[in-house]
């Protein structure tokens, strides 16, 4: 599973995440004897910063699109993944038909299927209700920062890696669910002059920047946006699908091709 | 959108999210992936979302659909700053910045 884990996979997240956890392996006297519960606690708080401000904006937009409190809540519990709710919100703007709202969401949310496969080999004996609980709980977080730890920690049982993985999702959970809820509550109140129609578009460019780390990256991008645009006329949005196919193909295709190349060295 | 579909929305997206997140863990266990499926998932994020980003800068909505140059601008400062310092906060910041402050000055020159 090396490849799996190897850093080029996952955003900066990633590389933030080894320089936060690594930074105080050298103290490790003092981490060793902490609780892995409260090392993953104290792992996830610098990303408080990131994740409250997401939800809350989340919750703007939500009230914005037309979801009552019900459902932006309801939203925020069973979906629990930001980018692909922001998704959702944006075509459910656009009318998008259901089914295409509901693909395109998920389509995001691919890249968890890498961050599932990537942590069996350390949670994956865990009893069956906790894995339905830890499964539930994956987000880009819990797997980088619970990736990272546990390549440092190899002694950690799985009781240990559990509860550090627990610990990491214990101050994130309740912050996205509070600032999505108060995001909600003030969001009727923004006035229109802040324009925050462009709250969305400013988001996902901010987590796409950090992750065109290589031409294989940059390639998708590119294909991407030249294909959604050129595709707009197509219905329901579809034009967007056919567009992140064509894309992740390009990506693929360019790592192939930078590999094979490496390899005729 | 009527509120039987947002519901309908809500759920499937739900249930269709969580078994992703318990493919393997849940149902495929250890078994190592093919590398060409890796390869593609590897840019799932990447290939929607500029994708979706990019007609609502080049035409938003709230401007009738005109290409609006404080859009424009806010969105380059932020994948520019997202390159660059590889940091969320940072790119929001400089986006929402760039934002205001073209708005701003417009205001006060018309």
């Amino acid at each position: 599973m090396r490849w799996i884990g190897s850093g080029k996979d996952i955003s900066d997240l990633f590389t933030f995440a080894k320089g936060w956890v690594t930074g105080y392996a050298s103290d490790m006297t003092s981490t060793t004897g902490k609780s892995p519960f409260w090392l993953g606690f104290r792992d996830a708080l610098p990303f408080l910063l990131v994740v409250a401000p997401f939800a809350f904006l989340f919750g703007v937009v939500a009230a914005d699109v037309g979801l009552d409190m019900l459902q932006i809540i309801a939203m925020s519990i069973t979906v629990f993944a930001g980018a692909s709710q922001f998704t959702a919100l944006q075509l459910m703007q656009e009318a998008a038909p259901v089914a295409i709202v509901v693909i395109t969401a998920m389509a995001v949310n691919l890249r968890l299927v890498m961050y599932s496969a990537a942590l069996t080999p350390h949670l994956g004996h865990a009893v069956s209700w906790r894995r339905v609980l830890i499964s539930y709980f994956l987000v880009d977080q819990t797997y980088a920062l619970s990736v990272v730890r546990f390549e440092d920690q190899p002694q950690w049982s799985l009781p240990q890696k559990t509860a550090y993985y627990f610990g990491v999702i214990a101050p994130l959970y309740p912050a996205w669910m509070i600032a999505s809820i108060l995001g909600a509550l003030l969001g009727t109140t923004v006035p229109e002059w802040l324009a925050l129609d462009f709250a969305v578009p400013i988001c996902f460019l901010a987590v796409v920047g950090p992750m065109l780390r290589s031409a294989a990256h940059v390639a998708a991008a590119f294909v991407s946006v030249a294909l959604a645009l050129a595709l707009a006329w197509m219905p329901y949005g579809t034009g967007l699908l056919v567009a992140a196919i064509a894309a992740m193909m390009a990506g693929a295709q360019v790592e192939l091709w930078r590999e094979r190349a490496r390899g005729d060295d | 959108m009527t509120d039987t579909q947002i519901w309908i929305i809500i759920a499937a997206l739900g249930i269709g999210t969580f078994l992703i997140r318990y493919s393997f863990l849940g149902l495929v266990g250890s078994r190592p992936m093919p590398p060409i499926i890796l390869r593609h998932l590897r840019y799932a994020a990447v290939a929607v979302l500029p994708g979706l980003v990019a007609p609502l800068v080049l035409w938003p909505e709230a401007t009738g659909g005109q290409a609006d140059p404080a859009r424009i601008l806010a969105a380059c400062a932020t994948l520019l700053v997202g390159l660059w310092t590889r940091n969320f906060l940072a790119a929001m910041g400089a986006g929402a910045a760039v934002l205001y402050g073209v708005i701003g000055i417009n205001a006060l020159v018309g």
